[in-house]
């Protein structure tokens, strides 16, 4: 069989613009995250919950997940790309991290959304 | 000046005969007239003639005499014998098939150089003298044109050895923004069209072993962070 090398799959724009946005989101939430867990008035558990049962923590902190897991997806997609040869197996991959993702991003909303101020 | 010797080792294969490359132990005694490691390889090759390396204009214009030396892609007729630590360790460049000891297969590189069709496309009637560009325009063009194809660059990229098929690699794609950059082109919405692609373009993570390496002091990572400017520019 001929094997011929197929290129032109006219996407990676679009990946390349969201891996650093999400990058710099992740950023900014981080340093404000850091910011609001200093100015705590006491490091436990009650002032924690307190923290993160306020709806801005939560909006905010669920769009740091989401931009986490799709920064995810486009990262390990390159290593399989690079590194996993058979596409078979590259599919298969590709589609047991995005499901993992995916899973990942409801769990987090369950946590952070079923506390109540 | 008094003779010196100096030690390399280098890495010798020759298909027909070894089952398998070895690094070859050497030395060679220079005349003070002897400046550059290209200079030592010539002497080296008059001592041993089974060693084969490519050289041709031996003034850093032909990109002929590209290999890794002491672990950096460089060219043998560019690289001062006295800067480098010795014994002198010379390879093949990376991540291209061995033909023989220093001598490569470029046929891959060259595949990808041409897939970004390094000419000018106008579809214009040519004029009478010539197409012409105002200083600025041709200012642009300045740090392209002058690759030599020596192939430095895209063997010193990761990702260009895990996909050499697939990504065009730092030269080809610093020729690509050559043409894209070039105001008398005009296919330059089918250039980015032809790179806009996971592997083409954006197998590059900005590592820059290309800017490290390259010979002539160029910047591929800088000509590939304009094309993607470029392409942002078009579809935001």
């Amino acid at each position: 069989m001929v094997t011929r090398h197929i290129v032109g799959a006219h996407y990676g724009l679009k990946d390349w613009i969201a891996q650093r946005a999400t990058a710099v989101y992740m950023a900014l939430f981080t340093l404000a995250f850091v910011a609001c867990t200093l100015c705590l008035p006491e490091l436990d558990y009650l002032s924690w919950r307190a923290l993160f049962s306020s709806a801005l923590i939560q909006f905010f902190g669920f769009l740091f997940a989401l931009s986490l897991f799709y920064h995810v997806w486009i990262g390990v997609r390159d290593i399989w790309m690079d590194y996993v040869k058979p596409v078979g197996l590259r599919l298969a991959l590709h589609l047991v991290t995005l499901f993992l993702l995916i899973g990942y991003a409801a769990w987090v909303a369950r946590i952070l959304w079923r506390l109540q101020a | 000046m008094s003779k010196r010797t100096v030690q390399f080792k280098i890495y010798r294969y020759d298909p027909d005969k070894d089952a398998a490359p070895y690094m070859q132990d050497i030395s060679v005694e220079l005349e003070p007239s002897d400046k550059k490691l290209l200079d030592a390889l010539v002497r080296l090759k008059a001592k041993d003639d089974s060693i084969a390396f490519r050289r041709s204009c031996r003034e850093g214009v032909c990109g002929s005499d590209a290999m890794n030396i002491n672990n950096k892609n460089g060219l043998a007729c560019l690289t001062d014998i006295d800067s480098l630590k010795q014994p002198i360790v010379l390879r093949p460049l990376p991540g291209l098939p061995v033909i023989r000891d220093l001598i490569v297969d470029m046929t891959q590189f060259f595949k990808q150089y041409h897939s970004i069709k390094p000419y000018l496309i106008n579809d214009d009637p040519p004029p009478e003298r010539e197409r012409l560009q105002s200083p600025e325009e041709r200012e642009e063009l300045n740090g392209l044109y002058e690759c030599i194809l020596c192939a430095c660059c895209s063997t010193a990229c990761p990702s260009f050895w895990w996909n050499p098929d697939k990504f065009v690699g730092p030269s080809g794609l610093l020729n690509a923004y050559r043409f894209i950059a070039d105001t008398r082109d005009q296919a330059t919405s089918e250039r980015l069209d032809n790179l806009d692609d996971p592997y083409r373009l954006f197998r590059c993570h900005t590592i820059m072993s290309c800017v490290d390496v390259c010979p002539k002091s160029l910047n591929p990572t800088r000509a590939i962070g304009k094309i993607k400017d470029l392409m942002v520019r078009r579809a935001v």
